[in-house]
């Protein structure tokens, strides 16, 4: 069993627990039967004894208890055994039913699940561009997205630093249903290596050479001297002409769109940044925590977003 | 300080009235079986019409459609609370809230006028136990028989007369479950299925209960539960001035009491020593807690009248006036003033009439409207390509109308604020999520943060319309 205490009280604290929970229920049946009184008899002024309470000279009169209250006490200490015999509730006696809250947030996931499930798997049998037109299955994805991805992608998905933008029609490793899905069942793992052994004035160069392809203001001889290095180094990945490659999660440069771009940050300071240490990005492979009948639906909002206004 | 007198209130053994003996005292008090002898009269009218007219309205509303709802149904499952036209959701409890101490204060002043009013004419453990004894007395018969069938040993006749009224008891209180739970899920689709065991287990569980409750409360708890357990019982006396409504005997006339020949007229007896308390015991006969009213205002009474009547009836029957127990209050019985106008009565009313109107207009006022506007948590603004500002906010917008709504949003607070989209349609009762991205230029912002509002309006209907305040923040370019 593991709980929050790890795998159970040490000896001390659970015999601690024991001693005070049956000494408070001894406490209280001793109380009932101390209060027992037999003698009600008036004085010579026909006076009955009282409380010994008094407010504004109001005394309490010790009457006993009706039978059936007092009966009903005597029913709540029965059943409070009882349910220490039952239930957890003696320090590591786990109780003879074996109930635990493990046990019963378990039961209740797997009631939950046999609710949904259903739901999901109707829609699992849609493909993801008709889902995509589905009002109502978007609404359903739409809160699956806002609690598993929008803490990233942003609940706009217009994701930010080093969080893809969804929104717009620049894929890194393609927009296709089927691209949508791999990426959310088995994750990504984007590799941009390091170039610092290249050198100050390289790096310098093939910064000023991507800047060019993106029409950013740049230093023209620079990009000039860039663009050798560039075909030898870069167009292995992003391609010739700098346009990327889905196939390996290679950005397009040529856009204007920049995944590492802080918020008020030049360009450029942005690609040396990224030359010299280069980047890694992870997307979590979503199937593992989320199931593929919501990865499905999630593919379908994602999808979505392309048809929106 | 002196000692206020009191008494032993140990109820009395039936038709005994014995200052209190030497008794060894068990674990636990007896209980006496208090049987309770009917009677008629003014007071007993009221209080059965007044019964009549609760059970009614108990029994009748869950039956009563408007359109094809329920005209009140609290829909636990769902969360919504359909009252008459309205549906309430639980973001209104408040509501709930200030209607309970509305009643609650209610109760204080009827309290300081009238005494235990509620107690004896309105409690439903009262208007129950007073059926249940309705019953009991046309199965079983009347006071004396009924503690002479209980003397006797089990016969034929005793058997179907007991049977007879536990089956009526039970019937009744099955009926006042499927009432209870007929408040909670739809009662023309309850009793259909409750017979064919297709109804909702828990449904079956609550109809149980009410009824083994009615049926516990009314039939064998009765004026234990108004002694022991009732919590306005325990404090209702602190609400008692010397001009409260009680129900009294008056000593100064009926002392010193005692039989006498009926051919007495009222001037013979008085002159031959007699108070007009004939000692007939029918006022202790008749209450349904059990005390005697001439021991004075005790904390069992319910102020039910009984008393009175019986009373009154056998001063007409002797020819003596009316009046000998009656509602009267502290200060006239010692012949004093008594004034109805009082601060403390003035203070109660001004409190419930304010709060009373202050509910009037919280209904009234109410926006069918609710919405959330919360920033988004991981980025606290976005630069646009462009150079522009922009905020995200996902709006959590709830329906509270019995109809669909298309909303209109607006933002405001600074120049040339845009949205990326401002209409969101939403259906009766339910409620969406809308993220809307505010964009603002560098040069309009002075600083880290600005304050704007969100108003959402709805397309038909201009009276709906609701405002929330938060911020726009975003760096100064300088």
């Amino acid at each position: 069993m593991n709980n929050l205490w790890g795998d159970s009280l040490s000896g001390f604290w659970s015999a601690w627990i024991i001693i005070i929970t049956l000494g408070t229920i001894a406490l209280s049946v001793w109380i009932l039967l101390a209060n027992r009184r037999t003698d009600k008899t008036p004085d010579a002024d026909g006076n009955v004894e009282t409380t010994g309470h008094a407010a504004d000279g109001i005394e309490e009169y010790d009457n006993p208890l009706p039978k059936w209250w007092f009966q009903l006490f005597v029913l709540t200490v029965v059943f409070a055994l009882g349910y220490l015999v039952f239930y957890p509730g003696l320090g590591n006696y786990a109780g003879l039913l074996g109930w635990s809250q493990e046990g019963q947030w378990e039961e209740e996931v797997a009631q939950a699940e046999e609710r949904f499930t259903p739901i999901f798997s109707q829609y699992q049998e849609v493909p993801i561009p008709e889902l995509a037109e589905d009002p109502e299955a978007m609404q359903v994805a739409e809160r699956i997205y806002q609690n598993n991805c929008a803490v990233c992608h942003g609940s706009n998905a217009q994701g930010g630093y080093g969080f893809p933008n969804l929104t717009d029609d620049d894929w890194l490793y393609g927009g296709e249903p089927e691209n949508i899905l791999t990426t959310l069942n088995n994750g990504r793992n984007g590799l941009m290596p390091a170039w610092q052994q290249l050198g100050q004035n390289n790096i310098e160069n093939l910064t000023q050479y991507v800047l060019s392809l993106s029409n950013e203001e740049h230093d023209e001889e620079r990009a000039e001297q860039g663009e050798s290095t560039f075909m030898a180094v870069c167009a292995a990945c992003h391609g010739p002409s700098g346009t990327g490659n889905t196939a390996l999660g290679a950005p397009n440069l040529t856009d204007d769109i920049w995944l590492y771009l802080a918020p008020g940050q030049e360009v450029g300071d942005s690609i040396r940044q990224t030359l010299r240490n280069g980047r890694n990005g992870h997307m979590p492979a979503q199937a593992a925590y989320i199931g593929e009948e919501r990865v499905h639906l999630v593919a379908a909002y994602v999808y979505s977003l392309r048809l929106a206004d | 300080m002196e000692k206020i007198p009191s008494q032993d209130v140990t109820p009395n053994p039936v038709g005994h009235h014995t200052p209190s003996e030497t008794v060894t005292q068990e674990m636990y008090a007896k209980r006496r079986h208090i049987y309770v002898r009917e009677i008629k009269g003014v007071f007993q009218k009221l209080r059965r019409s007044a019964n009549w007219a609760l059970m009614l309205v108990f029994f009748l509303l869950p039956w009563i459609n408007i359109g094809d709802r329920p005209l009140i149904l609290f829909d636990l499952p769902n969360r919504e609370f359909h009252i008459f036209s309205a549906t309430f959701y639980p973001q209104e409890f408040i509501l709930l809230s200030w209607l309970l101490i509305i009643c609650a204060f209610g109760l204080f002043f009827i309290t300081v006028f009238a005494g235990r009013v509620w107690c004896g004419y309105t409690c439903p453990q009262s208007v129950w136990t007073f059926l249940f004894i309705w019953l009991e007395h046309r199965i079983e018969g009347s006071r004396n028989r009924r503690i002479k069938l209980d003397s006797q040993p089990m016969n034929a006749e005793k058997a179907w007369r007991k049977g007879g009224k536990h089956a009526a008891w039970l019937l009744i209180a099955l009926a006042t479950g499927v009432t209870f739970v007929g408040y909670f899920t739809p009662i023309r689709d309850l009793v259909t299925e409750l017979p064919t065991f297709e109804a909702h287990g828990w449904s079956y569980f609550w109809v149980g209960f009410f009824l083994v409750f009615t049926y516990l409360n009314a039939g064998w708890l009765r004026e234990q539960v108004c002694i022991y357990m009732c919590p306005y019982a325990r404090f209702q006396s602190v609400m008692f001035d010397r001009d409260t409504l009680i129900v009294s005997y008056d000593e100064s006339r009926g002392e010193p009491r005692g039989h006498r020949k009926k051919s007495l007229s009222h001037l013979e007896a008085r002159e031959a020593g007699y108070g007009d308390c004939i000692d007939c015991e029918l006022c202790v006969q008749v209450c349904p807690t059990g005390i005697d009213i001439r021991d004075g205002l005790q904390y069992e009474c319910i102020t039910c009248a009984a008393c009175i009547d019986a009373c009154d009836s056998v001063m007409d029957k002797m020819g003596y006036p009316r009046g000998l127990v009656r509602y009267t209050n502290e200060n006239a019985l010692e012949g004093k003033k008594s004034h109805i106008m009082r601060p403390r009565l003035i203070g109660y009313f001004t409190a419930l009439v304010l709060m009373v109107g202050t509910f009037t207009w919280a209904i009234n006022d109410r926006m069918p409207l609710n919405f959330d506007a919360e920033r988004e948590r991981t980025q606290l603004y976005q630069v646009t390509r462009d150079g522009q500002i922009s905020n995200v906010f996902s709006l959590t917008i709830r329906n509270l109308d019995d109809q669909d709504h298309v909303y209109q949003l607006s933002v405001t607070g600074l120049p040339n604020l845009t949205l990326d989209s401002s209409t969101i349609s939403v259906p009766a009762g339910e409620s969406r999520l809308k993220v809307v991205t505010v964009t603002a230029s560098p040069d309009d912002l002075q600083q880290p943060s600005h304050p704007i509002v969100f108003t959402l309006q709805a397309q038909q209907d201009a009276d709906i319309r609701l405002e929330r305040e938060t911020s726009f923040l975003g760096d100064i370019r300088r």
